[in-house]
């Protein structure tokens, strides 16, 4: 233990420091500790992949996609306090990038495993170009002005691949061609649980990087900017560029978001990067608590999971088949405005704010019970 | 003066931000028609006690009474209906809206429209510079003439009790002195009754009947004015000249 | 030329619309600082009723008036039920709210309408008038010019001259003040959204039968024009908001005219972009008249 403490350079322990009351107490290197968490969670999702139906993966996959984006925009709108309704057309952004290369590839016949990891990465850097731009317009304004911009981004965004449908194909959108698993993994490898695997890489690694960038040096500016910018200011930070940087970060996971959901659905298309998807976003940052990464889980997950919930709610009622269907598309809707709502209004802390409560006062308990 | 006089009466008053009160069991009474001249150093609570006489600040505990009524529960907006005006620190002229609007608001919650047209008239007629620049927005006011227009409002309503906070403040002394007559002269002319808080002692005690010493949330002396001008010891123990 | 002529008053009809929302946007801002974003659905929400009423009695103008009051109720229990009740220490959290209620309200109309586009009836015809074989302004066009001049006259009128206008500038101005000299804050508070409301039900109802139809969505573009010339304005300035209004209807107009509709979206996001890295404040904003 005292060797450890030792080897820990100042930097780290100063971090330690400046993340809250349990910060002293912690020991070793944040990226060891992060590395470990992504090896276990890593295992976790293999074995969770053998272990449940097609269907369940695919689900899982499109939560880790999701992740990606809320991630990011936890970083953004919880750590840097800035808004932003248009992550939705980050998404966008990214999907259609990764189904652009994809068909370039095809369309030239070339072929390879490898291919996807570059339409990912340029995906994420189109994405990164796209997220500059509007970052240092958006790091120029403030509040209900960022908001209205980013607001115009997500509507007006979307309706660009009708503007230009030589290249977007309009509201029919493109499809994405994507390899079968490699023949290594065997004949009968199930396609969900691959897509789940491709996912869940990017996402973890996504997640890895974005854990690091919070604890670290760019972490604290990008809190104290969003804390107090004339502070920041007086205390030698940049807070434009800070502000720049936290967009592109959230960008960059955004589009690498956006990207996957493209894989997994093999088609992209305008309606599924509407305003309300963006809203969505925001909905589950807010909900999942605003600045946790752990809160980002919840959003992901809650993204996915309502929509279903809402399905077999519907099909638990006798309803003529119009009125069913209405109900179904538009109940997820309805809860997440209305959870919105409320938890701005009850429980600004979110559900991993109202969790770590629980939890706290549970130890307390469990503390005092045995003392 | 008997109990019946006392216009405003606050007992054990306590009240401040959050959990840690910023006075402590403040008792006051201000007979009607007299001036009462609370002073003492910064922080002493004196603009705190003001706040809370006029329901911005809830107390958390003791009394206030206004003409023997208690005021407890009375909404803000409400206690220009009881009679009390309170110009606020830093006076409250609203920059945006003209003189004339500003004193036109300090009338309109009264039934009497007919009155509230005289009482407009008569402030403008005490204020002769007020009537000049009618239509100017109040943040092209000068000093001197925001002093005026916030007390002018305050008058439109024809209020009982007036509550003012640091009048003096950033004002050519030439000003203060003519705010201070003014007071004297709407006291003696109309039975007006003031609760001023001054930093400015020696023009506050100058124009005062009573005098009250405030000092780390307490009332430490209540006396009449002019005794507190010629205490040597509380002077220099309290007021610092 | 001639097409010049017809996109300018195209563009004005147009712009009128979108002054009459921005003007609700700037309503809102001035009494209680937020930004509604919600007022897009809530208009939407306030026509739907309208069509409602309108196809069960078979009278246009009966649901008008229905969706003028709806728009005002609907108004005032935002106000009321939610707005009251959020935390505004920080800018984000009244945004948040009511990006909450557009989610919402979008969903209940698609539950109860489905999310079909509804032909819109409107109470004039559109063909435009020729005048020396030009098209000029249809009747329509006239009648959206006269709602939105009525609506604009009418407001000035309650803010500059009555004494319930100076209650509500004053309480937006300077609330702890206002509470002082026995204004009811809270009161006008609830009116400014109220009002605010029923101004965007009357543009929701004037722009809705010249697009595509009744849908949850239908005022989502609108809502960004109209912010957009709210900013062009300045979010401060209510005769800002009716120019802002104006300029970017004729914006759309000949853009959509000379460089085809599809780009319009674009050309709003440009502008907005525009404005707000080279005019913060607006185009109109006034020298600063801060309280002090």
């Amino acid at each position: 233990m005292s060797a450890t403490s030792a080897a820990t350079p100042p930097r780290e322990r100063t971090t330690g420091v400046a993340g809250g009351p349990g910060g002293p107490r912690r020991r070793g290197s944040t990226l060891l500790r992060h590395l470990a968490v992504v090896a276990v969670a890593g295992l976790l999702l293999v074995g969770v992949s053998y272990a449940v139906e097609p269907f369940r993966n695919f689900q899982l996959a499109t939560v880790a996609a999701y992740l990606c984006a809320t991630a990011g925009l936890t970083v953004l709108t919880g750590l840097n306090g800035q808004l932003s309704l248009g992550h939705g057309a980050l998404m966008a952004t990214g999907a259609y990038t990764v189904a652009l290369c994809q068909n370039a590839f095809y369309d030239r016949g070339v072929t390879g495993g490898l291919l996807l990891l570059v339409s990912l990465a340029a995906a994420v850097v189109a994405t990164v170009a796209v997220g500059a731009v509007v970052g240092v317009a958006a790091a120029r304004l403030r509040g209900p002005y960022l908001a209205g911009v980013t607001l115009a981004v997500a509507v007006v965004v979307p309706a660009l691949t009708v503007t230009f449908d030589g290249v977007f194909n309009g509201e029919q959108g493109l499809s994405v061609p994507v390899e079968p698993p490699p023949l290594a993994l065997g004949v009968y490898f199930p396609y969900e649980r691959w897509q789940l695997w491709i996912a869940g890489a990017a996402t973890l690694l996504a997640l890895l990087l974005l854990a690091n960038l919070v604890r670290s040096r760019y972490g604290r500016t990008f809190r104290a900017v969003r804390d107090d910018e004339v502070a920041a200011r007086l205390a030698g930070i940049h807070v434009a560029r800070t502000q720049v940087l936290a967009f592109v970060v959230s960008a960059a996971t955004a589009g690498l978001g956006g990207a996957l959901l493209a894989v997994l659905a093999q088609s992209v298309s305008p309606g599924a990067f509407g305003l309300t998807l963006s809203l969505f976003l925001l909905m589950a940052v807010v909900i999942g608590g605003l600045g946790r990464l752990t809160g980002a889980v919840w959003g992901a997950v809650m993204l996915v999971a309502l929509p279903d919930l809402s399905h077999s709610v519907t099909e638990q009622l006798t309803l003529p088949a119009a009125a069913a269907q209405r109900l179904e598309g538009n109940l997820p809707l309805a809860i997440f405005g209305i959870t919105l709502v409320v938890v701005m209004l009850a429980a600004p802390g979110g559900v991993q704010g109202l969790l770590s409560r629980f939890g706290r006062a549970l130890l307390a308990r469990w503390r005092v019970g045995r003392s | 003066m008997s109990e019946r006089g006392d216009l405003l009466v606050v007992r054990d008053l306590v009240a401040g931000y959050g959990a840690a009160p910023v006075l402590h069991a403040v008792d006051l009474t201000v007979p009607a028609g007299t001036i009462a001249a609370v002073v003492g150093a910064n922080g002493a609570g004196k603009t705190t006690l003001l706040r809370t006489i006029s329901g911005v600040l809830r107390p958390q505990a003791g009394r206030i009474e206004l003409a023997g009524e208690d005021l407890r529960g009375v909404p803000v907006e409400r206690l220009v209906h009881r009679g009390m005006a309170h110009v606020p620190e830093g006076r409250g002229v609203i920059g945006e809206l003209s003189v004339d609007e500003n004193l036109r608001l300090g009338g309109l919650w009264r039934r009497d429209r007919a009155d509230a047209a005289r009482a407009l008239d008569e402030v403008y007629q005490l204020f002769e510079p007020l009537a000049r620049r009618r239509r100017h927005l109040g943040h092209q006011l000068s000093g001197g003439e925001r002093q005026m227009l916030a007390l002018g409002r305050a008058l439109v309503g024809r209020p009982r009790l007036l509550l003012l906070d640091e009048p003096s403040l950033g004002l050519a002394p030439r000003v203060v002195a003519r705010t201070m007559a003014l007071l004297r002269q709407l006291r003696d002319g109309t039975g007006l009754t003031v609760l001023l808080v001054e930093q400015n002692v020696r023009s506050a005690l100058s124009v005062a009947d009573q005098g009250v010493v405030m000092s780390l949330g307490r009332v430490v002396t209540t006396a009449p004015a002019t005794a507190l001008r010629d205490d040597v010891d509380l002077r220099h123990a309290y007021l610092g000249f | 030329m001639d097409r010049f002529v017809f996109l300018t008053l195209d563009g004005l009809s147009r712009g009128a619309v979108y002054a009459a929302f921005a003007l609700a946007l700037v309503l809102i801002w001035r009494a209680a600082r937020v930004v509604n974003f919600a007022q897009g659905a809530m208009a939407v929400a306030a026509a739907y009723v309208a069509y409602s009423v309108a196809s069960a009695t078979g009278s246009y103008w009966l649901g008008f008036v229905v969706a003028l009051a709806t728009g005002l109720l609907l108004g005032a229990i935002v106000d009321r039920a939610v707005m009251r009740y959020v935390d505004h220490t920080s800018p984000l959290n009244p945004v948040i709210v009511a990006l909450g209620l557009v989610l919402l309200i979008q969903a209940v109309l698609g539950m109860i309408y489905g999310s079909e586009f509804r032909p819109a009836e409107a109470p004039f015809s559109r063909g435009a008038f020729t005048v020396g074989g030009l098209a000029v302004l249809s009747p329509y066009d006239l009648f959206v010019f006269g709602a939105v001049a009525v609506v604009v006259c009418a407001l000035a009128w309650i803010f500059a001259r009555t004494a319930v206008g100076l209650r509500m500038r004053a309480a937006a101005f300077a609330p702890e003040v206002s509470r002082l000299l026995g204004v009811n804050v809270g009161g006008m508070l609830t009116l400014g959204w109220a009002l605010a409301s029923g101004v965007g039900a009357l543009a929701a109802m004037l722009v809705i039968p010249t697009e595509l139809g009744l849908h949850p969505h239908a005022m989502d573009l609108v809502f960004v024009s109209a912010f957009t010339a709210a900013v062009v304005g300045g979010l401060d300035s209510p005769p800002g908001a009716v120019v802002g209004g104006l300029v970017v209807g004729l914006l759309l107009s000949y853009v959509s005219g000379y460089a085809g509709s599809d780009l319009t979206p674009l050309a709003v996001l440009v502008l907005l972009l525009a404005v707000l890295l080279v005019r913060p404040g607006g185009l109109f904003a006034p020298v600063a008249a801060r309280r002090v």
